[in-house]
């Protein structure tokens, strides 16, 4: 590209990058509603401006895996909004942190909403929709609500059916089976729960009971391993009779004139051995107040009001929060009936902390690997864990002092290399020049973060309190001091792993992109441009999305690959039962989207090749694979290394496959140490300290790796021309 | 070269089909969703839309904002800008740099090229926030221009990793003949090296553009406003919190693709030209 050409794109491109302008608006709104309830919101915040034009209101749709985030990032750096939708049950954590201001309870606030949300005399912010499970039924298959448990049962057996020859297994019930949202109202139902009021406990009589009932529905009944989109297919395909799901699924049913069933909602049955309703979890959508204002806490209200709430009801089909509003569509009086007996989920960081231990639980009993006593103490145990108490603090004194004293030796040692070479340097002085752009973009804007986020690893913190405790979380991870070092939290099994995900996925990512590449490189090939374009489509389809599709492949039942499988004759595969294969599929997921990068490299290294070299050895008799050995591969090696290196980073930090597929199933085997980090970050209390801790060493073992590397290729190469070239000479 | 035996030409053919096909295998279901009425999600044992219909692929490329204006060209527009920004950028600074790594020696250089290794050992979970606080200090929250500078400055590492490694692989008399014909360093990489590095240099700005084409964390976190957004936020918009619309999400991922495809088409043609000056100078 010519220098004129580059500037003209360069100032067409500097045009374009010019800030978007925000109309002023007085009050602004994040949500994360789609459909339906987005139209709602946005109506009625045209109806406010247009009453009130000296306070406009301001809706701004945020998508729902960005709004928690960006929440906690913007509103204490008062870049936030006035107000913002979320779930109530992060109110806690949030108005410890100063993030969200009480507001004044809601009159006509449905009593479960009011429940979730009450704080004292005050309230934590306005409820707007409330949700909880209901059952779903096919009308024509079971044509009344079952009343209690054994009417449910009865009614599911009836319809389920075993595959056989070309007709597919029938389910009479669809549930996730091992999501401890979904078992909790089975819990509640049979009198029991997850707190025992002082603490989070899990071993009692009666919730044993439950998950009895549970694990019979699931051996009898519930269609496997379902979970979102598979349950709300199975249901919508009329595989599953019944289904217990949110109202979530109503808006991905299809109409019954587009070959959708005939269905109803009804509340969950009543438990027959306690007479007690199966009483789910209710999640409150709350408008958080997160600036102080007369106008803002005016919308707050407003919008919580009787004239928001019909409105959301009828044109946003949400079921309000808000008492004595009619339905014109009886599924959403029936999920409004379902949260009369719904129980309001806890809004404290501790009750956050059941989730990963409860859902471990259930899927080792779904496996069969214990049953509900057993798994339920293994909970218990595994929830202490979780909820120890942090860290003592450290006096940070002598910290201090001992990194001023490093970073005074680091610098010392460095002046002294410095003034020992300054002649070096300075004869390289234009060196520096052409590196100085490149360093000084990398080390304000990829360097200074990572310090800066590094040194959170030293701290004890969930955003708010910050405690100094050394090097405690270090220690804590390197000796495994809570679980012993063959259990999934350890570091050392999880690197264990890691190590053998990294390497496995290099040996398919290199074998396939550049057996491939050697393919597509010969001139004969007819269609050649076409086959290099489709083979780089893993790489330019968003991988959250393919990674969704190779989950869907590997499902039990429904999955292609079990599919393709059984007309081999094969039985169905559990993919996420047992660590290899598990593994296996995260792996093929991987070397999926990982051999197009590797492909291309290999593609542009071809290119720079002189086939003359081969076809020398091609009249001297090599074979394929000689050639291949002797003459390609030694070629190749000096582009593909640092291909290589860089690979073998990205993958050991590959954190979106293990993520989306196999979710660390079975039981976290299969996370990989950056997987970990995460939920210690995100799932598991919120400990930023420790999770930073994690990355560094995470970081710290690839600067291990990265300094052989750097003497590899960073030592070696200067001193001459690349042996490719020397070859041919 | 002299074409080799038919057998063998059948086979690398036979080869080629079978790997296309296993490649485009999970790609048939993203088609599948996207033309299938209402909101299948994924979960069948075949792709067969239930179904064809083109209302997803409507609604993603119709959308207007609250002004009327064409909402979804803007978020085009936003994310080719960004993402050949972020290329144009990203290759600038790291064909210096890379070049300066290949063919000299001073102090610090093996530093220089374990650092380059080590940042892409980044945690992202330790990054977000201080890129956060960084950037509103600045003041380029809520800006493209910042989003470009974050993307550019992250593709540094690798590009002049990649840039190198083209650069090593180049005769060192090429660049010492432009000297003793008088030409002075920047002369002779302007003109004898750079027009000889078209393949590398395009086959590294297309990791960069991929990188800023795809990302989604950080242009959720920074960027404000819809008409501000780049595709990949539009995207993850269709997926709520128990459940996305997966007709309109495949779709657009479709749509987001096809760009990256053509490019890599596109950029065939250069690699070959690339090749042939290649084998004539070396």
């Amino acid at each position: 590209m010519s220098a004129a050409r580059l500037g003209r794109c360069l100032s067409i491109g500097i045009a374009l990058l010019a800030p978007v302008r925000v109309d002023a608006a007085d009050v602004t709104l994040w949500h994360a509603w789609r459909g339906e309830e987005r139209a709602a919101l946005e109506t009625l915040a045209a109806r406010w401006t247009a009453a009130h034009p000296d306070a406009p209101l301001r809706a701004t749709f945020v998508p729902y895996d960005a709004l928690a985030g960006k929440i906690e990032a913007a509103v204490p750096r008062g870049n936030g909004p006035d107000l913002f939708v979320y779930a109530h049950e992060k109110a806690g954590t949030w108005a410890a942190r100063g993030l969200t201001l009480p507001v004044a309870p809601t009159p006509g606030a449905l009593p479960v909403a009011a429940a979730a949300l009450a704080d004292g005399e005050r309230a934590r912010g306005w409820p707007l929709a409330a949700k909880a499970l209901a059952l779903y039924r096919d009308r024509a298959r079971v044509p009344d609500a079952p009343a209690d448990t054994d009417a449910l049962r009865t009614a599911a057996r009836r319809w389920t059916r075993p595959a056989s020859g070309t007709a597919p297994a029938q389910w009479g019930l669809a549930m996730e089976t091992t999501s401890a949202y979904a078992v909790a109202p089975w819990l509640h139902g049979f009198g029991g729960g997850v707190s025992d009021g002082a603490r989070l406990r899990f071993r009692r009589p009666e919730n044993v009971a439950a998950l009895g009932f549970v694990h019979a529905l699931a051996r009898e009944v519930v269609a496997p391993e379902l979970s979102g989109a598979m349950l709300v297919r199975s249901f919508d395909d009329g595989r599953a009779a019944m289904a217990i799901s949110g109202p979530w699924m109503l808006g991905e049913l299809r109409a019954r004139d587009a070959g959708g069933v005939d269905w109803a909602v009804s509340p969950l049955p009543v438990v027959r051995a306690t007479g007690r309703p199966a009483a789910p979890w209710a999640t409150v959508e709350t408008l958080f107040l997160a600036r102080e204002g007369p106008d803002a806490r005016a919308v707050g209200a407003w919008l919580a009001g009787e004239e928001s709430a019909a409105w959301r009801a009828r044109a946003g089909r949400q079921v309000v929060a808000r008492q004595g509003v009619g339905y014109d569509d009886p599924a959403l009086a029936a999920f409004s009936a379902a949260l009369e007996h719904a129980v309001p989920m806890p809004v404290d960081a501790v009750f956050a902390l059941h989730w990963e231990p409860l859902a471990r639980a259930l899927r080792r009993l779904s496996r069969g690997d214990a049953g509900p006593e057993a798994v339920l103490a293994q909970a218990d145990t595994d929830v202490a864990v979780l909820a120890r108490p942090p860290p003592a603090p450290v006096a940070p004194a002598p910290w201090l002092a001992g990194t001023a004293l490093l970073a005074a030796a680091g610098l010392a040692y460095g002046a002294r290399g410095a003034w020992r070479a300054r002649s070096e340097m300075a004869r390289a002085a234009h060196a520096y020049a052409w590196m100085a752009p490149a360093l000084a973009g990398v080390g304000l804007l990829v360097v200074l973060p990572f310090l800066v986020g590094a040194a959170v690893a030293f701290f004890e913190t969930d955003g708010t309190s910050w405690t100094f405790v050394g090097a405690t979380h270090f220690l804590d991870i390197l000796l495994a001091r809570d679980w012993g070092l063959a259990s999934p939290l350890s570091l050392w099994r999880t690197l264990a792993v890691t190590l053998l995900w990294t390497a496995a996925n290099l040996v398919l990512h290199v074998v396939l992109g550049v057996a491939l590449a050697l393919l597509l490189r010969e001139p004969w090939v007819r269609l050649r441009g076409v086959f290099r374009a489709l083979l780089v489509l893993p790489w330019a389809i968003p991988s959250y999305l393919t990674a969704m599709v190779w989950k869907g492949l590997f499902h039990r039942e429904m999955g292609a690959v079990n599919a393709i499988l059984a007309a081999f004759g094969v039985p169905a595969v559990g993919w996420f039962d047992r660590f290899a294969t598990a593994f296996a599929a995260n792996l093929a997921t991987n070397a999926w989207l990982g051999f197009p990068f590797m492909m291309v490299t290999t593609l542009g290294a071809l290119q720079a090749m002189p086939r003359e070299l081969e076809e020398a050895a091609v009249l001297d008799g090599a074979t394929g694979a000689q050639r291949l050995r002797h003459v390609i591969l030694p070629q190749l090696a000096p582009a593909l290394l640092p291909a290589i290196v860089l690979g073998s980073v990205w993958t050991f930090n590959a954190f979106n496959v293990i993520y989306l597929v196999s979710g660390g199933e079975p039981d976290g085997t299969t996370d990989i140490l950056v997987s970990q980090a995460y939920r210690w970050a995100f799932s598991r209390g919120h400990r930023y300290g420790y999770a930073a801790a994690y990355g560094m060493l995470i970081f710290g073992m690839l600067v291990l790796y990265g300094r052989g590397v750097g003497r590899l290729l960073g030592g070696g190469v200067a001193g001459g021309a690349p042996p490719a070239r020397e070859d041919k000479a | 070269m002299r074409t080799p035996p038919r057998w063998n030409v059948a086979l690398v053919h036979l080869m080629l089909v079978i790997a296309t096909a296993v490649t485009l295998f999970p790609v048939l279901w993203i088609l599948a969703m996207a033309v299938s009425p209402g909101s299948v999600g994924p979960g069948s044992a075949l792709p067969v839309p239930q179904g064809v219909s083109w209302e997803h692929l409507r609604a993603v490329v119709g959308t207007r904002g609250a002004d009327g204006a064409w909402l979804f060209g803007r978020q085009l527009a936003n994310s080719l800008v960004v993402s050949v920004a972020t290329a144009v950028l990203g290759t600038t600074l790291a064909a210096t740099s890379g070049w300066a790594l290949s063919r000299w020696t001073f102090p610090g250089r093996g530093g220089i090229a374990g650092l380059i290794v080590l940042t892409q050992a980044f945690p992202a979970v330790v990054m977000a926030v201080p890129l956060y606080l960084l950037l509103d200090a600045l003041g380029l929250l809520d800006s493209r221009t910042g989003l470009v500078l974050v993307y550019g400055t992250t593709a540094v590492p690798f590009s002049t990793w990649n840039l190198k490694g083209w650069f090593d692989t180049l005769p060192r008399e090429l660049d010492e003949a432009a000297m003793l014909d008088g030409a002075g360093r920047w002369t002779t990489f302007w003109r004898v090296i750079l027009p000889i590095s078209r393949p590398a240099l395009a086959v590294t700005g297309l990791f960069s553009f991929l990188g800023a084409w795809n990302e989604f964390v950080l242009a959720a976190t920074l960027l404000g406003d819809e008409r501000a957004w780049t595709l990949p936020v539009v995207l993850q918009g269709h997926v709520g919190e128990h459940g996305a619309n997966w007709g309109e999400f495949s779709a657009g991922a479709i749509l987001v693709s096809v760009p990256v495809v053509a490019l890599f088409f596109l950029l065939q043609k250069q690699l070959v030209e690339g090749l042939a000056a290649g084998s004539v100078k070396g």
